[in-house]
């Protein structure tokens, strides 16, 4: 029985992408590395769900794996993942190309480098556009990308400067700009505004909340900013080390945090109230190459019992929402 | 007489192949550190606004275009070699990237021993150890753990630590922080920021923090200097300055942190932002005008000084020039 996909029925029916199971590992000199260990989400159309965790959690490894960006010595061990019943993982590099930008697209992290340097900005606009849809004129392309500019609220003028005429917040709405060229169902944010400043970040992150509100797209956010995170999405899936600690609805989760990993994240953040209090996890992330028995987060957790060097939790419902504890086990029995 | 000061400092960099183009870092800014009262101040702004700069002049590193960096009273640049090594000695910097700090192929002790060459600090081998012991036990580091290994062995968080150890083996008189935690996880910022807040508390040391993160700043700092395009826009107690910001960019500023509290609503109730932006900063108008949703015909005609609010707070805007000018464009702590 996979308790872990235990949405009701006519949710699941509604649900845009799925991802079951999915596994991905790399395969290195010094072992495998179980980057993605089995976690399951489910996204809605027009839901932002933000994915968050440590670095080294896994998380920019799930968007690698959806976007079927996963290049050697990484490989999809196995799960699904779902778009609409089309399985990602099976489809064809040609098949897969049809899908990227068209139906999935990616907002990468650091814009400052995902831009070619030496090419014009209309031009990386147009580059996905013509691979999907090679009929349109050139005039049709020229107003095509001045709606997307302006749609992310830049000149027409920036589409005929190069990426260093451009600040790093409008390289990063640039980057939008490419990503909603094609009008996809799902888009993949990794942590797109970590190198900008506070109001930068506001303004780009308002700008990709209207676009997802106009286009009804789903986005999935990824990112370890839990205060970005409290301000931009409905659900919050916390992963840490491969696997999901806990998933649910983003004011159930700051509210009432049921995963001791969850609380101290959520215990970790500065707020407005008393001066000099810092506190931080104790412990490290483990390694994924020699995970320890039981669950991962066992040898950092202030509430670790005898069971959880042994077992490993599932994910179950508890509260209206998932948790992968041990702590949750008698409720479960109710 | 202050340990270090930049008077008046202004930096120019100049660049352009073909056309000459001139950008001001930093404008006509003053800053004293002083040893006796050992404060941590926060310098914040957004990327452009020469918070690295000012760090790297106040190392020593680049030179003012105007203005001058006194040491001890004196003019940094007209320092003999000898004095030099001191200054290199005592004053010490922690910069972003945990990384790039370490050379991969040699083993973490390589930052220690360095210094303790060049720097002539320790006698013998078992000294040396000792020394390295010590400061590694400071920033709450277990040495056992930590020396003998190579940098991709250690995490971010015990990197950055290690990098505050190898400043404070220095027996440093003045630290500048520059974006410390910016590369580390939310969880491993607060053992840094801890390290920090002891070097200050029992070394009594002065710490300049410079970010773009107002959080930490708030927490970890007991005065703060906004920056914008260059310029002080507002400074004084960090509490007062982020609870109670009077500047509209510093309004913006904090009214744009997201708070990790859902029921709050992102720049609820905050100052608007305005998207114009046309050419910022011609010499005599307001840097901010362009962007502020408060601008007066004033703030195109002329920029405005820093107004003494209070005894802890300076701002230099319109808003509040019925408030006297602040006596120096020093910003003393």
């Amino acid at each position: 029985m996979n308790q872990s996909t235990n949405q009701s029925l006519s949710q699941r029916d509604h649900l845009l992408l799925k991802i079951e199971e999915l596994k991905v590992f790399y395969h290195t000199d010094e072992g495998t590395v179980k980057a993605v260990d089995g976690i399951n989400i489910g996204l809605a159309m027009g839901e932002r769900l933000g994915l968050v965790g440590e670095s080294g959690c896994g998380k920019s490894t799930v968007a690698m794996a959806i976007m079927g960006l996963i290049k050697p010595p990484g490989r999809i061990e196995g799960g699904k993942i779902l778009l609409e019943d089309v399985d990602l993982t099976r489809l064809s590099e040609w098949e897969m190309r049809m899908f990227r930008l068209n139906r999935i697209s990616l907002i990468p992290q650091g814009a400052m480098n995902s831009l070619n340097p030496v090419s014009r900005v209309k031009d990386q606009i147009i580059d996905g556009i013509k691979a999907h849809n090679q009929q349109l004129s050139e005039s049709e392309l020229n107003s095509r990308v001045y709606e997307l500019l302006e749609s992310v609220g830049l000149r027409r003028d920036v589409a005929r400067m190069y990426p260093h005429e451009l600040s790093g917040g409008m390289k990063q709405r640039v980057c939008v700009a490419i990503a909603i060229s094609l009008h996809p169902q799902v888009i993949i944010a990794d942590e797109p505004t970590s190198a900008l400043d506070v109001v930068v970040q506001r303004e780009v992150m308002e700008t990709i909340g209207r676009l997802q509100q106009e286009l009804n797209v789903s986005i999935i956010l990824l990112g370890h900013d839990m205060g970005l995170m409290a301000q931009f999405v409905d659900r919050l899936a916390v992963m840490y080390a491969g696997k999901l600690a806990e998933i649910g609805s983003v004011k159930d989760l700051f509210a009432q945090p049921l995963h001791p990993y969850t609380q101290l994240l959520i215990a970790s953040l500065p707020t407005l109230g008393k001066r000099g209090v810092f506190k931080g996890i104790p412990g490290l992330t483990p390694s994924l190459v020699n995970v320890p028995p039981g669950c991962l987060f066992h040898p950092r957790c202030p509430r670790a019992m005898d069971i959880c060097s042994l077992e490993v939790p599932a994910l179950k419902e508890v509260d209206g929402r998932q948790v992968a504890c041990h702590l949750y086990n008698s409720e479960v029995l109710i | 007489m202050s340990y270090l000061e930049l008077r008046n400092v202004t930096k120019v960099f100049t660049g352009g192949m073909f056309r000459k183009t001139t950008t001001v870092a930093v404008d006509n800014f003053s800053l004293e550190v002083d040893v006796e009262s050992p404060f941590i101040r926060a310098l914040v702004g957004e990327s452009g606004s020469g918070k690295t700069t000012i760090a790297l002049m106040m190392l020593g590193f680049i030179t003012p275009t105007r203005g001058e960096m006194l040491y001890k009273g004196r003019n940094f640049q007209k320092l003999p070699r000898k004095e030099r090594q001191i200054f290199r000695r005592e004053v010490q910097a922690i910069f972003q990237d945990p990384f790039g700090v370490y050379n991969p192929f040699y083993k973490v002790d390589h930052v220690f021993d360095v210094p303790i060459a060049k720097m002539h600090l320790a006698r013998s081998t078992a000294e040396r150890q000792a020394l390295k012991e010590e400061v590694l036990r400071a920033v709450g580091l277990r040495p056992e753990e930590t020396l003998g290994r190579y940098p991709h062995q250690l995490s971010g968080g015990q990197r950055q630590r290690i990098t505050i150890a190898r400043a404070l083996l220095m027996r440093p008189k003045f630290i500048i922080a520059d974006e410390p935690v910016s590369m580390v996880d939310a969880s491993l910022r607060a053992t840094i920021l801890e390290s920090l807040i002891r070097l200050n508390r029992e070394l009594r040391i002065p710490i300049l923090y410079i970010t773009h993160d107002l959080t930490t700043a708030y927490h970890l700092c007991d005065n703060i200097i906004i920056l914008y395009l260059g310029s002080i826009v507002e400074s004084g107690n960090v509490e007062h300055v982020i609870k109670n910001p009077k500047h509209p960019y510093t309004q913006l500023l904090v009214g744009s942190i997201p708070w990790p509290d859902p029921s709050r609503r992102w720049g609820e109730g905050q100052v608007p932002i305005v998207v114009d932006r046309e050419a910022s900063g011609t010499d005599n108008q307001c840097k901010f005008a362009p962007r502020c949703p408060f601008v007066m015909p004033i703030c195109r005609e002329s920029r405005p000084p820093l107004f003494q609010l209070n005894n802890d707070r300076s701002v230099a805007c319109y808003l509040y020039k019925d408030k006297p000018v602040a006596e120096s464009s020093s910003y003393l702590f």
